[in-house]
């Protein structure tokens, strides 16, 4: 896009800054628009399965609904308890939707369509997920109000469990890999199962670590049945007990836009991000973005699916599952995936 | 835990299951109706909200006899009454506070003349408290309303009194 923009006359600093914008526009702002219409997506899907309708009023079969509940919460008052701090009360939701927006600068939505191609894409990807927790903490702490406080402790105890098996599963895959760049990820997965099936999913010793990470995945965007820190039948609304409004809607909005990009981490890291499901010539014919956009929707439904099935595990049976199953299950498939990787391309060492 | 419980907590064995069965939910027909354009079908008897009936000549029914509000256990109803011009004896307030109303239907038993019924009408908030406390227009408004369904419905109930 920079040569675009020199050959509009620009210097190439100039074109450069004005490319890096217009790329991110034309990811922040489609994200926006995607992440209204999966949270009617995601509504939908759990009505179907309740056997209800779903919403089906505001326009064609219901699609504005999500932009209607966005002007309503927009007209609405900002309503800052007395006893909070203000400063910090205001800042954590913004913190939570801008986190959730950086990520996706590393996601490749096709072959070289990226916005920063950096080197350690997956690490990126790991730090910003990591720091996603602190919008929820700063507004538990700030509301000062109690279900708030416990929710970000919550938050907190489990955003670093279930990091530390993601980080040894990302591990697995960077090994098989042998690069920390998403797309060098992907194209890593090109005919991997039988020289025929794109994805590391379909490897027998990288489909556990899948199971893994989709069930980690969940529990590091607090999606049901991991939903503690906003367990309404116990903490009202969790961290968000306070909001109302605009900043209410920004943590709605992060939550969400964190849901996809884990779908997204599913897809790339798994189901080889925009490589058609077969390495097959005439499946190359549709471009890779709606490969990619179709597995992120396929994995969404999934997440939906788990969410209308399966109820809220109790705090300490969270705990359980992710420090004394996933932990040493994903510890253990580290030691057999570097062993099985040493014998087979480096041979036996002497 | 036995070998086979680990097993199948390890297969997710029962998580599939659950999520097999709610998949076979999700292209299942909805249970759900269209609520403000399908509506449950009612029966005859259904106790709505209240109408005061007329003759097909145009004559009001009710002749005060207070027995509706006499029997009324909310004591929603009030009455006053004096004899008209022609001497015929008729109300001239029949009020019903619909926010005290149980809707237990005793009025309806109670009256000689089918005059006060409940009709099948269940959608009649208000956004004030004021507009639920029905005078004698209103419900004789609500009878010419709903005049045809309400007979239909008596018709249909008569053979069971």
């Amino acid at each position: 896009m920079t040569q675009f923009f020199q050959s509009l006359g620009m210097t190439y600093e100039w074109a450069w800054f004005v490319a890096t914008i217009a790329g991110i526009l034309l990811i922040a702002l489609p994200l926006m628009l995607a992440v209204a219409m999966i949270i009617y997506v995601d509504r939908k899907i759990w009505a179907a399965m309740a056997l209800r309708r779903g919403p089906n009023v505001v326009g064609p079969f219901g699609l504005l609904q999500s932009f209607a509940d966005g002007l309503k919460v927009f007209l609405q008052e900002t309503i800052i308890p007395a006893a909070a701090n203000k400063g910090i009360f205001l800042i954590a939701p913004i913190i939570t939707f801008t986190v959730a927006l950086m990520a996706w600068a590393v996601i490749p939505f096709n072959a070289g369509a990226v916005l920063a191609d950096i080197n350690v894409g997956l690490l990126y990807i790991l730090a910003i997920s990591s720091l996603g927790v602190y919008g929820v903490v700063m507004s538990g702490w700030a509301s000062n109000s109690k279900y708030p406080f416990f929710s970000a402790m919550r938050a907190a105890a489990q955003m670093i469990s279930y990091e530390v098996s993601i980080g040894f599963i990302l591990i697995c895959v960077v090994l098989w890999a042998g690069t920390f760049n998403l797309n060098g990820i992907i194209e890593a997965q090109r005919g991997h199962g039988l020289g025929l099936v794109n994805g590391f999913a379909f490897n027998l010793l990288l489909f556990p670590m899948w199971v893994v990470f989709l069930i980690s995945s969940l529990a590091e965007t607090a999606r049901a049945p991991f939903d503690l820190t906003e367990a309404e039948s116990e903490l009202v609304a969790g961290y968000q007990t306070e909001y109302s409004s605009m900043s209410f809607a920004l943590f709605w909005l992060g939550e969400y836009a964190n849901v996809l990009l884990m779908c997204a981490l599913n897809a790339i890291l798994f189901f080889g991000g925009w490589l058609p499901p077969l390495d097959w010539e005439p499946l190359y014919l549709i471009p890779g973005w709606i490969w990619f956009f179709a597995k992120i929707f396929l994995f969404f439904f999934i997440f939906s699916w788990v969410k209308a099935t399966v109820p809220r595990f109790r705090y300490d049976q969270l705990m359980r599952l992710g420090w004394k199953v996933f932990l040493p299950l994903s510890l253990v498939f580290v030691v057999l995936v570097s062993g099985w990787l040493m014998f087979t391309r480096y041979g036996v060492p002497a | 835990m036995t070998v086979a419980q680990l097993i199948k907590s390890f297969t997710l064995w029962e998580f599939i299951q659950a999520h097999w069965l709610t998949l076979k939910y999700f292209f299942k027909p909805k249970a759900t109706i269209n609520y403000p354009y399908e509506k449950n079908p009612l029966s005859p008897r259904f106790r709505g909200e209240h109408a005061l009936r007329r003759y097909p000549n145009g004559e009001e029914r009710c002749i005060a006899c207070k027995l509706c509000e006499a029997i009324c256990p909310a004591q929603a109803i009030t009455i006053e009454a004096e004899p008209r011009e022609d001497g015929s004896r008729r109300t001239t307030r029949y009020d019903i506070d619909m926010t005290k109303c149980i809707y237990c239907g005793f009025c309806q038993e109670a009256c000689p003349v089918d005059a006060i019924v409940e009709g099948p009408n269940l959608d009649y908030s208000t956004e004030t408290r004021e507009e639920l406390l029905y005078d004698k227009a209103k419900l004789l408004a609500n009878g010419d309303k709903w005049e045809r369904a309400i007979a239909a419905n008596l018709e249909a109930d008569a053979p069971y009194r």
